[in-house]
């Protein structure tokens, strides 16, 4: 039992759930798989238990119940074993803003037992990936927040790990360094690495990974690609948006509507309302019928395909970040 | 072994680094406790009362253990950070010996102790404070801050881990360090307290560290030996119950 490598499974989390001191639940009866190579995502939103999976993983919180293997190694029992074969990438800047880039990596080479010659290649060759030759020997105090973020996914990488861990890889960059991390996470799966992201940045997840399983409340409310979950809605999404003034009448609109033929699901948030429906041809002139029968003053009418925040809604009952 | 000795070094560098720190770490305002206080009240200080050729003499003894308790102290503070930070976590997510963190920590704090220790003695040989029992004695004083060091570095690192916010750890420090000043002989000899004052001074290591270090300054090995075998007692005791405590903050969070 668990020596054996099996190429089939990359990380195993069966029936985790952890329970803080004061029974305050982190997550519950968390089930999933992630194949060798999978950029794999976690999406949720804040305290929905992302990270509480996360550090099971990287063998730094103990589970209350299940079970957690990386690479057919269980976290607690083989605990040290697991450390050796994986990379963390933490949600925090983990950096010492008084050590140069180049230090923090000598540092965790020397905690890894890396021989000085293996070391010094290896570390060039992680600053290279993360194209942070340049500044390597400058304290990083002087580093700005994407250089940080950098330097953190360098550390992670020193081991050679088989599975990276990054926590919300690119909480709080700009635009632009957002697109160079996923640059870099996209070359390293291309270099056969498998990578778990938590992430509550909807388009992270849409575009950046292989398989996601929606989190919330502690609990797996979907599993899938993107787009399975996209097309496993059925149908197309109408969204109304009502004028302010409208707001006593959303709750009759959307009791009315869910008795509509076509319409699969209703959910109303304040003066808006997602529609689910079949066929939106068929049913659109149906929608706008009752809005005008209940003399409901539109502001705006969207209509689209699925979205990821469409799915993360429908399985979740709210949307990742309320507006 | 190369863990600890890696992980040292990074404390080491970050000191390195902060030139102005290092300078103030080292020339720490305990020594202007030592010249001011020393000075200003030698005249009202009487030498009846503090046993002593002058104030500054009998003060060199509770300046050394101030520091000692002061560093010690402070000693988990950088850990506090790396927990914050998400260091440690990263630090936790490697290979490494559980304890190696610790250990690095306990090394590092000492070493800066000792090195203080030796500047405050120093500057009190300026001030005309030469410590009867020469060099060995010198020797001696940095073993017991060693031995003191070592249970207050433990109690600092265990709060750093235990508490929930930063804010937390620097005020249950400040709680800590003037009631035990003031309640032990540093600046003041037990027989000049009120009585109160004395019986709480007793129950304080910090009283019986200043007891073995004030004869190696003031008065020579013959009063010395039978204080320094005391304060090997009581700091012993004083140790396992620090460690003991410390352990299951050690192990809740480095698992």
């Amino acid at each position: 039992m668990g020596l054996t490598l099996s190429g089939s499974v990359a990380i195993e989390v069966a029936h985790l759930s952890k329970t803080y001191e004061g029974n305050v639940t982190a997550v519950e009866d968390i089930t999933f798989q992630v194949a060798p190579g999978e950029v794999f995502g976690l999406l949720g939103p804040n305290g929905a238990g992302k990270t509480t999976t996360l550090r099971v993983l990287i063998t730094v919180l103990r589970p209350s119940g299940g079970t957690a293997r990386v690479l057919g190694l269980d976290v607690v029992e083989q605990a040290t074993q697991v450390r050796q074969i994986i990379g963390y990438v933490p949600q925090e800047r983990a950096i010492d803003r008084f050590l140069t880039g180049r230090e923090h990596l000598q540092l965790l080479a020397s905690l890894y037992h890396l021989p000085k010659d293996r070391a010094a290649a290896r570390i060039d060759e992680v600053l290279r990936l993360v194209s942070l030759e340049n500044k390597a020997d400058e304290v990083a105090r002087n580093y700005s927040g994407g250089m940080k973020r950098k330097l953190d996914i360098a550390c992670g990488l020193i081991p050679d790990p088989k599975v990276l861990f990054m926590d919300e890889p690119t909480l709080g960059l700009d635009v632009q360094s957002r697109l160079k991390i996923w640059e870099h996470i996209r070359e390293l799966k291309a270099r056969g690495i498998t990578i778990m992201v938590t992430t509550n940045y909807l388009d992270e997840a849409d575009q950046l990974c292989d398989r996601i399983a929606i989190i919330d409340g502690g609990r797996v409310k979907a599993i899938g690609t993107p787009n399975e979950l996209k097309s496993g809605l059925g149908g197309d999404v109408v969204t109304l948006t009502l004028a302010p003034g409208d707001l006593d009448k959303v709750e009759g609109l959307a009791q009315a509507l869910k008795a509509q033929e076509g319409v699969r699901a209703v959910s109303a948030n304040r003066n808006r309302l997602d529609i689910r429906v079949t066929s939106p041809e068929k049913t659109l002139p149906a929608i706008l019928a009752q809005v005008g029968a209940r003399q409901c003053r539109l502001e705006f009418v969207d209509y689209h395909r699925p979205r990821l925040d469409d799915v993360f809604l429908a399985h979740a009952g709210h949307r990742i970040q309320e507006d | 072994m190369q863990e600890v000795g890696a992980l040292t070094m990074r404390w080491v560098k970050r000191l390195s680094r902060e030139k102005f720190s290092m300078v103030f770490t080292l020339f720490q305002p305990m020594v202007f406790w030592l010249i001011f206080f020393g000075n200003l009240f030698q005249r009202t200080a009487n030498a009846e009362v503090v046993q002593a050729p002058s104030y500054i003499a009998f003060l060199a003894a509770g300046v050394v253990v101030m520091t000692i308790l002061n560093n010690g102290l402070a000693g988990g503070t950088d850990l506090l950070f790396d927990k914050e930070n998400g260091f440690l976590e990263r630090l936790m997510s490697t290979p490494i010996s559980r304890t190696s963190v610790v250990i690095s920590r306990f090394l590092f704090v000492m070493t800066i102790t000792s090195l203080q220790v030796l500047v405050i003695l120093g500057v009190a040989y300026l001030f005309g404070v030469h410590p009867v029992t020469g060099l060995p004695g010198v020797a001696v004083i940095i073993l017991i801050g060693l031995l003191f060091g070592v249970g207050l570095t433990a109690i600092s690192m265990a709060l750093a881990f235990s508490v929930k916010s930063h804010g937390d750890f620097f005020s249950m420090l400040g709680f800590l360090s003037l009631p035990m000043i003031f309640l032990s002989t540093a600046l003041v000899p037990l027989a000049a307290m009120p009585a109160w004052m004395a019986v709480l001074a007793r129950l304080n290591p910090m009283t019986w560290a200043i007891d073995a270090v004030r004869p190696l300054i003031l008065s020579g090995w013959a009063a010395a030996l039978p204080k320094i075998g005391i304060v090997v007692i009581v700091m012993t005791v004083f140790d396992s119950i620090c460690l003991f405590g410390a352990a299951r903050a050690f192990r809740r969070t480095l698992g």
